[in-house]
């Protein structure tokens, strides 16, 4: 119990940390957010205006940064993220709330997808080491070592341009209403497909190599050899000892990997035109929207705690050594 | 090379069909490492016989192919390890004989742990971090016993250990959670949970301190006395060997040098490099003798030279022995029982002190 207590208590301390830091960095960029505006509407708002828009951001006041830093902490805690800037008055956790599914949807399920699949072939191609499973290893590092968005662009080149088969961009029909209907899901995953393909091809390698490189240092342990000594089945020893085993590592970057989704995407995001928080992010950072900005390093900070606590919790499960001992 | 094992009339007892009551059978055995144009020999010819009920001492320093014996008479060699030739017979409960090497992998699967279960090197890391003890034994018994219920098999497991001098519930316990001399028990009940009948000991106690290996083997040999196994002990330490064995076989650079009963291997070895071993542990009865060792390393077996492999660093070392390899014969003192592979023994002078009294 003390160690789940403690491992509660290390991510607060480190939630506290990463959402102070939040707050701060924004503050140190560059430029301010209404000669942005201005800028960025060409003359279209007169400059007279540009007191009004700084009493509307909250600029005018001369608060103090400490004062500032309370009264977040403040907001934060009712659920206030702000208004957006750009997409005035649209309120930051509004366009969280819309972008964050689609991400965690599309990318999320490419993950585990791409995490089952490539510890399987993994754990095969270990298994098999020195046969012609090796064969396969080539393939795997190829596509772990092409960048992302060249597969993307092939991809789409390929398969949506040329052969027509999937759309290139968006993600779902423009014709449709967002609903629970058959019609609309079919449509959500026809749209991901393509995606989530990408994603899939470019991350299994790296957990084929992981799995697989595990596999091989797993089967010269002595108690694989006792396993096998013991005349347990061929696949009750290879999954059951030595996989079991050589999952762990694969375990732990899953859960990194799965904090990585609402953060990593940007570049998915981009190739695709999908709306995620990847590319809303992106558009907050070259519009100095600090407000979304802000939302979207919140969520993606505390995604990747959250997936911290899970993989360590994970690891407890399945490894019992680094459960403490209560004795 | 033992091969003359088979046809030298004084060792009939060693060799063959003829030998009395024999559990397992090595013939000929050899091994080598890597696959390519140029593989290293690592064990020439190996035969050695394990009678019903005996202790066999498998006696040489590290790199002598005592481990790779034990590996490969139960088709456990890790590759780059291959098996290039010879047989393991294995004389069942029923009396039907089988060779180990040409059994079907079921058979081999349903043939492991029943007949020969292995104790290994490492008590630390012969048991999977991540399961209960109960769990590593139970599967073991189930993979022989389908029919068991888990509920008979996990009563089987607290016998095992209560066996051993565990309480049974240890069982619950992880392998991180038990001491080094537990762990150890804990390989030897699950060595003993299918009663086999012959049981390979890999240094089981080379990592533990000087109590606990005593402790460990007389438990081990009490046991022997109750179950009746046969076990082959594999160790560099002669002394200890002299203790618990009934036969020695002392091996050097992947052959067999001598193989005699324990007390006269102690007492009168017949090899250079036996004699080489006792003075290179303290005894354990008797006067007080300075330590001498053995000056030099075991050869490189991926280069090796004509001639016996213990001749660069053997006192007595003859020309004959720089380019012929001597094979497994009787003894100069044509002792019955008892095998050494020297041509000081052949060669018809008289024998150096140390291994001729």
């Amino acid at each position: 119990m003390s160690f789940l207590l403690r491992r509660i208590a290390f991510y607060v301390l480190t939630a506290w940390a990463a959402i102070t830091i939040n707050f701060f960095i924004p503050r140190l960029l560059p430029g301010d957010p209404v000669t942005a505006l201005l800028g960025r509407m060409q003359g279209r708002i007169d400059s007279n205006a540009e007191h009004a828009l700084r009493v509307l951001f909250g600029l005018d006041q001369d608060a103090t940064l400490w004062q500032q830093y309370l009264d977040y902490w403040g907001l934060l805690l009712r659920g206030d993220l702000g208004l957006s800037f750009t997409h005035f008055p649209t309120p930051v956790s509004e366009i969280v709330n819309q972008s964050l599914p689609w991400t965690v949807g599309l990318v999320g399920v490419a993950t585990v997808i791409a995490f089952v699949v490539g510890s399987l072939i993994g754990t095969f191609l270990g298994w098999r080491r020195g046969t012609w499973a090796d064969g396969l290893l080539p393939v795997a590092t190829f596509f772990q070592a092409v960048p992302y968005f060249w597969l993307g662009l092939i991809t789409i080149a390929v398969l949506s341009v040329n052969l027509g088969w999937f759309p290139s961009s968006g993600s779902y029909d423009r014709g449709l209403v967002p609903a629970f209907t058959g019609e609309f899901i079919g449509s959500v995953v026809y749209y991901g497909f393509l995606p989530a393909l990408t994603v899939v091809l470019s991350s299994v390698a790296g957990w084929v190599l992981g799995m697989r490189n595990m596999m091989v240092t797993v089967s010269s342990e002595d108690y694989v050899t006792v396993a096998h000594a013991k005349g347990l089945a061929e696949r009750q020893v290879m999954l059951g000892y030595a996989a079991r085993n050589a999952v762990l590592p694969q375990v732990s970057s899953f859960a990194l990997s799965l904090g990585f989704v609402v953060g990593g995407t940007l570049i998915m995001e981009m190739v695709f035109s999908y709306q995620g928080i990847g590319y809303t992010l992106y558009q907050a950072v070259s519009t100095h929207d600090y407000p979304l900005m802000q939302g979207c390093f919140l969520v993606i900070t505390l995604s990747v705690l959250v997936a911290n606590m899970v993989a360590d919790l994970a690891y407890a499960l399945l490894d019992p050594r680094t459960r403490t001992e209560d004795r | 090379m033992s091969a003359g094992v088979e046809t030298d009339p004084g060792v009939a007892r060693d060799a063959g069909p003829t030998a009395e009551d024999p559990v397992l059978e090595i013939r000929n055995l050899s091994v080598d490492y890597g696959f390519g144009d140029d593989p290293t020999h690592v064990l020439r010819d190996v035969s050695l016989t394990l009678r019903r009920g005996e202790v066999l001492g498998l006696a040489g320093e590290s790199g002598c192919g005592k481990s790779t014996l034990a590996y490969a008479a139960t088709r456990l060699l890790p590759p780059p390890g291959l098996i290039t030739g010879g047989e393991v017979w294995l004389t069942g409960r029923d009396g039907e004989r089988a060779d180990l090497l040409s059994l079907s992998d079921a058979e081999l699967r349903a043939a492991r742990w029943r007949d020969i279960a292995i104790v290994f090197q490492g008590a630390m890391s012969s048991l999977n971090p991540v399961f209960r003890i109960e769990k590593q034994i139970v599967d073991g018994i189930l993979a022989h016993r389908p029919r068991m219920r888990r509920e008979e098999a996990r009563e089987r497991a607290a016998e095992l250990l209560r066996l051993v001098g565990i309480s049974a519930d240890r069982l619950r316990s992880y392998p991180h959670q038990l001491s080094g001399g537990m762990r150890q028990r804990v390989m030897i009940a699950m060595a003993l949970a299918l009663e086999p009948q012959v049981l390979i000991m890999d240094e089981p106690t080379t990592a533990l301190d000087v109590v606990m290996q005593r402790q460990i083997l007389e438990q081990v040999m009490e046991l022997r006395e109750r179950l009746g196994f046969s076990v082959v002990f594999i160790t560099h330490d002669v002394s200890l060997l002299v203790e618990v064995a009934d036969r020695i076989a002392v091996m050097y650079a992947g052959e067999i040098v001598e193989t005699a009963a324990a007390r006269d291997v102690y007492t009168r070895p017949r090899h250079p490099y036996s004699a080489g071993l006792l003075g290179s542990f303290p005894p354990l009865h008797g006067p007080r003798r300075e330590l001498t060792g053995i000056p030099g390393a075991p050869p490189d077996l991926s280069a090796r030279e004509p001639g016996c492999p213990f001749a660069p660093r053997c006192p007595h070392a003859m020309d004959v022995c720089r380019t012929e390899l001597p094979v497994l014969g009787r003894t100069a003192q044509g002792e019955d029982g008892r095998l050494v592979a020297c041509h000081l023994h052949t060669a018809g002078a008289p024998l150096p002190e140390e291994v001729g009294r």
